[in-house]
């Protein structure tokens, strides 16, 4: 499991177009989405409007982010495709079934992994995830062997005959995500699926991820970790305040920043310079520089300035995470159009 | 995979894990209802009874028996489903039931199974327990079987509504201590109507429980307070009309979804 998420995507390009082409157009079918929302609307029962009409597409073999700060409107929609929450209008469509002509074939497509352990803490963690493959009609001893494979890619085999209750923090949300594969399900749906779990099992997670939607796994992410989001989905969509504040690529909405922000650890002393050439910048301490590189210009360029006054880089960091960058500029415009 | 095989399976599934919840924790489930009907056995049987001596025709302790026998069953079926099925909104398992693809028809006779099998369950500990103190001459099987068994079903369908609707724990023993317990005492376990005087008879006749316990006893000893076609019609009646309720519940989220 341990594999920076990166490396699988640039070793796997054959296996990933070989996907794109079996589920996104397979023979005599017309294109269909993995999920379409259109104009979902929810609004409880006290009055408070959660979504007011969001609109959404993911394609199949998609790792699509849907991102938004509290209260967005992330986990009612998610909670509506996966039928825990009733839709006050709207249509939820899941590879071509309406949820409200036929929930069954939209409920066996999909695997959800929410955000609070929602299993019995008591049971034995193999039963947790043997009874979630009876409940999709799965028989108990094909369940059984369903159950450890998932149980052993999660690396949860040995702890099989303990209740849930004795796991730990990351091992309970790694048997939430394996019962959730046991059923192999086309969609699967991970509502801050690594919160409050340590750096080490994080990363395991990412690339477990990783190698499952690289074996065809649909998979929507919410997460509050953006460089999760930024280093694992392809697509993004931005939630606020129950509206879509943006729907489009990862490499598009990256494209849209202005600059960014490097800070740069320097061998040498740094008193000695005074300039940049073009470059904005300011001395943090006396190794080190932050350097904001607009969209005009390059890192290339900045490290030849530096080479030029005899300055050696020893370690080069983004100031803040690109898609937080994004992500808290996009929300700031967001309410200040709704403000006006 | 037939859809009906898929079903199965999931009822199964959902009957097995109830099964071996109740059966995890025997001493809380299984073994109070052969204690307290022992009791009831030695105390209002053994000692009061033989100072009572006979009623509507048969021993004082042989009258009480179905009473007892269908008491512990009505108690442990809705209280089986109410606790297992709130347990699993307050831990939210429920959840796992809610998005896979299993029809709420499944769900709820998954849910009254479990209630079935945990009354059958007391039922044949206590029945075994009767036979201690009694001695019972069966006078109609199917007939006691028909009544055991629907009883049975019409109190874990109970017990599936009071969780429906419950947000606290107090909120599922209301019901079983000020509602079920009441209805059960003055449901004629303990005396036949008979002995009432006329108002409180046709008071008495406005609790289904006594028609629950006058058939069960007519099956087992013969005897009974009222007519047993109706008490069967009753029975029935109450059960479609819960069964409706429930899935209407479900169908509508009430109390699982928001």
């Amino acid at each position: 499991m341990e594999q920076a998420p990166g490396s699988a995507e640039k070793g796997d390009l054959w296996l990933r177009c070989s996907y794109h082409l079996r589920f996104a157009f397979p023979p005599g079918a017309v294109f269909m989405n993995a999920l379409l929302l259109q104009n979902l609307r929810k609004t409880y029962r006290n009055g408070f409007e959660a979504l007011k009409g969001i609109d959404l597409e993911v394609a199949p073999g998609d790792f699509f982010a849907l991102l938004g700060p509290n209260g967005a409107g992330k986990s009612t929609a998610i909670g509506i495709v996966s039928s825990l929450v009733t839709k006050t209008s709207g249509r939820v469509e899941v590879f071509g079934h309406d949820l409200d002509r036929n929930p069954e074939a939209v409920k066996g497509c999909i695997g959800l992994v929410p955000q609070e352990f929602n299993f019995n803490q008591w049971e034995p963690v193999a039963e947790i995830v043997v009874n979630q493959a009876g409940f999709y009609g799965i028989p108990r001893k094909q369940a059984w062997i369903k159950a450890e494979r998932s149980l052993r890619q999660l690396e949860l085999w040995d702890r099989r005959r303990e209740q849930a209750v004795s796991l730990s923090g990351g091992m309970k949300r790694r048997l939430m995500i394996a019962r959730a594969l046991v059923h192999e399900p086309r969609l699967l749906i991970l509502d801050e699926p690594t919160a409050g779990v340590d750096i080490e099992i994080r990363r395991s997670m990412w690339s477990f991820l990783t190698e499952i939607n690289l074996r065809g796994t649909t998979i929507i992410l919410t997460t509050h970790y953006l460089e999760e989001a930024e280093s694992l989905c392809r697509n993004i969509a931005i939630i606020n305040q129950g509206r879509i504040a943006e729907h489009s690529s990862m490499k598009r909405l990256l494209n849209q920043l202005h600059n960014q922000a490097f800070v740069l650890s320097i061998e040498q002393d740094l008193t000695r310079i005074d300039e940049l050439g073009d470059y904005r910048w300011q001395r943090l301490d006396e190794h080190t520089l932050e350097v904001e590189v607009s969209r005009g210009q390059s890192i290339n360029g900045l490290f030849q300035a530096l080479a030029q006054r005899g300055l050696e880089v020893t370690s080069m960091r983004n100031k803040q995470n690109r898609l937080e960058q994004l992500f808290i500029g996009m929300l700031n415009a967001s309410r200040r159009r709704d403000a006006q | 995979m037939t859809r009906f095989t898929s079903y199965r399976i999931a009822f199964q599934t959902i009957l097995t894990k109830e099964i071996l919840r109740f059966c995890r924790i025997w001493i809380q489930t299984l073994l109070p209802p052969a204690i307290t009907t022992a009791l009831y056995f030695i105390i209002f049987g053994h000692l009061i009874g033989e100072r009572i001596g006979e009623m509507d025709g048969v021993r004082y302790i042989d009258f009480i028996v179905p009473g007892l026998i269908l008491m512990a069953v009505i108690t442990n079926s809705y209280s089986n489903v109410v606790s297992s099925f709130f347990s699993s909104k307050y831990q939210r398992h429920v959840e796992e039931l809610l998005i896979s693809p299993v029809p709420n028809w499944v769900i709820l006779s998954g849910y009254v199974g479990g209630g079935l099998a945990r009354g059958v369950l007391v039922g044949i500990a206590v029945t075994a327990v009767s036979l201690l103190f009694s001695d019972l001459d069966i006078r109609s099987f199917g007939w006691t079987l028909a009544v055991f068994v629907l009883t049975s079903i019409l109190f874990a369908l109970a017990g599936f509504i009071n969780a429906v609707y419950a947000k606290s724990f107090d909120d599922i023993s209301i019901v079983p201590t000020f509602v079920l317990t009441p209805l059960t005492y003055l449901g004629g376990v303990f005396y036949s109507i008979s002995m009432l005087p006329g108002f409180w008879q046709k008071i008495s006749l406005a609790n289904p429980v006594l028609y629950m316990v006058n058939a069960f006893r007519y099956g087992l000893l013969g005897v009974t307070d009222i007519p047993i076609g109706i008490a069967l019609a009753i029975i029935l009646l109450f059960i479609a009309g819960l069964t409706a309720f429930s899935l209407y519940l479900l169908n509508h989220g009430v109390g699982v979804k928001s």
